[in-house]
């Protein structure tokens, strides 16, 4: 919406993002009581998009930058895990280190690398603003996406099968109800973390220089620095999520990080909502529910989700988000330490 | 004169072919309240804008407490001690009116890479920007978001903030730009308090004001000052009248 909700602090402002949780919880339950655990199946992807999304949403809905190359970075992340799950099940070591399929290992392996890349992309994507940052993240997508391709050993354009079982330490993840809880609790995780940075003495900084740059420049902050720091923890989010793609399909291909991919997650962020921490979470589940049912009545169906997005963002102008709030019975008018 | 707080030297700015600062000199003694007047055009925000760092001078020299500022950027240069109150309100619109002053002392406290601790609520944040805003007079509306203020609060706000800077030296591009009459009068009487603690450099159209509040004034025409001297000598001052006070 143009004026965003401002982020008060305390409960109220929590209990969306753990309903949210509750009700995924819920959601193996329901598969388990009408014995079709393709609900699981689903519901594992919306967490995993809802983790991505809520990534990006502290960039664009905090930082004010609208990245488009996070779809990229999701990939990345995947191919950390299916790479490591390759060279294991080969028994080939990676130069000198031997592949792994435990996730204890291979989930922070994904995070420092998509973290260290998002260094690299802010850092010079950072330089530009407006049209432009949006073409050279755009470009980086495009290479991480061209990489992928090139990946011949690691099946190329087809993508990469995880053949070996992937596991948890001595847990063994592919088990789809235990898989879909693991990743639950990194989405709760990854809303608690952000939900305190934006409102730590960080993210005040952040948000103050995302509305108003002259403002903040004048009292003594450096924007460049934050946007950069925002963009390298919204990177290791992402990578985390799409290492979890990659484990819980048990598959990763450069599909998964086209161009187009960064877009949807994009809409997802602003579907949901991005005056808050949680609200990109309800525009993945959404868009995920949403491109399941729609594409089992028509292979056009993205003109009616165009509708549909269209409809919600301008009916409900602060995105999914404004229903949770108006359920809470919160607007955007209420004062900011209520 | 003896350590002023700011030096200025020969400073220039062209905007293509326009001089818009043409060889500015000035300075500004420790607790002055110093006004720049002159006619619409003069230069005088262009050169707010290269004390606070917004602009760069193509030529000249900055000093501020004996430190050459001259190429620093505004955002060091707000950690050095200048604070600026705009003359066109700038501020974050979703943003409390408690939370601005609060980001003002979260710069000034050294860097702000804490991911933790809720900002909202940290009195050592929150204790002197309350301060600043009992200052100007808005403690009631701590809670107030900056797009509900009314204009002559936003002004009282834009001084908060920069009050809140703990500044060597103030900034202050037209603080009663759009005031009311009443309005204008509180915010007289504020800065009159203000310059007993602060070193100030006031660019201010209401000659009433300026006249009662400032030490010294500096008269700014085409980017040069053709005269600097206490009020009584500047409102007598025969080259002043006709460039300016006249009509």
């Amino acid at each position: 919406m143009a004026d965003r909700a401002p982020i008060g602090s305390g409960w109220r402002e929590r209990a969306p993002a753990v309903l949210i949780v509750f009700l995924l919880a819920a959601t193996p339950l329901v598969a388990r009581a009408l014995g079709d655990p393709f609900i699981v199946k689903v519901a594992t992807r919306v967490v995993v998009f809802a983790i991505a999304a809520v990534a990006l949403n502290f960039v664009v809905g905090f930082g004010g930058l609208v990245s488009l190359c996070h779809a990229g970075l999701f990939g990345v992340g995947g191919y950390v895990v299916g790479v490591l799950a390759w060279h294991d099940f080969n028994a080939e070591p990676l130069l000198f280190l031997p592949g792994t399929s435990n996730l204890l290992v291979s989930i922070p392996a994904a995070a420092v690398v998509v973290g260290l890349l998002a260094a690299i992309v802010g850092a010079i994507s950072l330089r530009t603003s407006g049209p432009y940052f949006l073409m050279i993240t755009l470009a980086f997508n495009q290479m991480f996406y061209y990489g992928a391709v090139a990946l011949q050993k690691y099946g190329g354009e087809d993508g990469l099968q995880i053949m070996s079982n992937v596991t948890l330490g001595p847990f063994d993840m592919s088990d789809r109800y235990r898989f879909f809880y693991l990743a639950l609790a990194f989405l709760a995780a990854a809303m608690f973390v952000l939900g305190r940075v934006v409102r730590s003495r960080f993210g005040m900084a952040l948000r103050a220089a995302s509305r108003n740059e002259t403002r903040v420049i004048a009292v003594g902050v450096d924007p460049w620095r934050y946007r950069l720091v925002a963009f390298v923890i919204s990177g290791v989010v992402v990578g985390i999520a799409g290492a979890l793609l990659a484990a819980g399909q048990q598959f990763i291909s450069p599909v998964d990080m086209g161009w187009d991919r960064s877009g949807d997650l994009v809409v997802m962020t602003v579907l949901g909502g991005i005056g808050s921490v949680w609200g990109p979470a309800l525009g993945a589940a959404a868009f995920v529910v949403l491109e399941l049912v729609l594409s089992s009545w028509t292979s056009h169906w993205q003109l009616a989700f165009g509708l549909l997005v269209i409809l919600i963002v301008v009916g409900l102008r602060g995105g999914l988000a404004d229903l949770g709030a108006l359920a809470f019975g919160r607007r955007g008018t209420e004062t900011a330490h209520g | 004169m003896a350590d002023p707080i700011l030096a200025v030297e020969c400073l220039m700015k062209s905007f293509g072919g326009l001089r818009a600062t043409n060889d500015l000199s000035i300075a500004v003694e420790r607790g002055e309240c110093h006004a720049i007047i002159g006619p619409n055009g003069a230069g005088k925000t262009t050169f707010i804008s290269q004390l606070q760092g917004m602009l760069r001078p193509d030529a000249g020299a900055i000093r501020l407490d004996g430190q050459d500022i001259t190429r620093e950027p505004a955002h060091v240069r707000a950690r050095l001690g200048i604070a600026r109150s705009f003359q066109i309100t700038s501020l974050v619109p979703d943003f409390s009116v408690l939370d601005h002053a609060a980001l003002a002392v979260q710069a000034r406290s050294g860097h702000s890479f804490r991911f933790w601790r809720p900002a909202r609520g940290d009195a050592a944040l929150t204790g002197p920007a309350r301060d600043a805003l009992a200052t100007v007079g808005l403690s009631p509306r701590a809670t107030t978001l900056a797009r509900d203020l009314s204009h002559g609060e936003a002004r009282q706000l834009e001084l908060a903030i920069a009050i809140a800077q703990k500044p060597k030296l103030l900034l202050l591009d037209e603080p009663m730009a759009g005031m009311g009459r009443k309005d204008g009068a509180a915010m007289t009487r504020l800065l009159a308090e203000l310059k007993k603690d602060y070193s100030i450099i006031l660019v201010e159209h209401d000659m009433q004001a300026v006249f009662s509040l400032a030490d010294r004034i500096s008269v700014l025409v085409a980017g040069h000052v053709i005269k600097t001297g206490a009020p009584d000598e500047i409102r007598n001052d025969p080259d002043v009248r006709a460039a300016y006070l006249g009509h």
